[in-house]
């Protein structure tokens, strides 16, 4: 059951952005930064956590649900370190997933090259 | 067909263009990000499973997403998979990875820093500077009104 969830709310925030992309200039690339940001603001709201909750990956594998973790680390750092916890809680709740991106994007750009289209 | 002008030209072409085709658009985005979510899960409970505490699950769902992204991006395949699916593919993690691989591809004869480095974080950077930007506003208002 918990996959159906996932899959039904994760597809259906792809819906959304695939509705904004066909009918607007927006590239990919927006999408990304526009969904980031509506995540960070969910998550600083609260509001994040009923999805997550719901649809479980469906909700933390778009990249609203890195945003929601962004935000949310900032909150949590606030409370266990103070002002300091501003500024190093969103990096610390997503360190992994951003050293990873770095890491194997980096790898896999020198090992690769690029397909030639047909 | 020579005297058309520019009115009449710009409505023979709207017609001819192809339009984007809405609802196979909309069906592959839900299929391809609800398969690529549902599969996060299965890694999700897999980690679970190893007796792994909810902050680890998370940080390794993500390290293993981005690594598939990755690779599939090097092997050329998450591209073809980026066509069928649209934002299903580009709104996941997966997508993220996919944004920093193929740019650092592209432009790898300007250099291993100008080329891959820098163009790592073409779409990257852009998240980064927002997302980290704002999560440290969001902290500091947090700090603010807390009671």
């Amino acid at each position: 059951m918990e996959y159906v969830k996932a899959f039904a709310v994760g597809g259906f925030i792809c819906v959304i952005g695939q509705v904004i992309l066909d009918n607007t200039k927006l590239t990919p690339a927006h999408i990304l930064v526009t969904f980031l940001m509506v995540g960070v603001i969910m998550g600083a709201l609260g509001i994040y956590d009923p999805i997550l909750e719901f649809g479980g990956a469906g909700a933390s594998v778009p990249i609203c649900g890195f945003g929601n973790s962004l935000s949310k680390g900032a909150v949590e750092g606030v409370k266990t370190k103070g002002l300091i916890g501003a500024f190093t809680g969103g990096i610390e709740a997503t360190a992994a997933g951003i050293s990873g991106i770095i890491l194997f994007g980096y790898i896999m750009a020198i090992i690769f090259n690029p397909k030639t289209k047909n | 067909m020579d005297k058309l002008n520019k009115k009449e030209y710009q409505k023979f072409s709207d017609k001819k263009s192809p339009k984007p085709k809405y609802l196979k658009n909309i069906v592959m985005a839900f299929l391809v990000g609800g398969i690529i979510c549902a599969f996060g899960q299965v890694i999700i409970n897999f980690l679970k499973s190893l007796g792994l505490d909810e902050k680890a699950v998370g940080a390794g769902t993500s390290i293993i997403l981005v690594f598939l992204g990755a690779i599939l991006t090097g092997l050329g395949v998450y591209d073809k998979i980026g066509k069928v699916g649209g934002a299903g593919a580009a709104i996941p993690i997966t997508g993220f990875a996919n944004a920093i691989v193929s740019p650092a591809m592209e432009y790898k004869r300007e250099g291993f820093i100008f080329g891959v480095a820098a163009k790592m974080f073409t779409v990257a950077g852009p998240v980064l500077v927002y997302g980290i930007g704002s999560s440290v506003i969001v902290g500091l208002l947090s700090l603010l009104f807390r009671r």
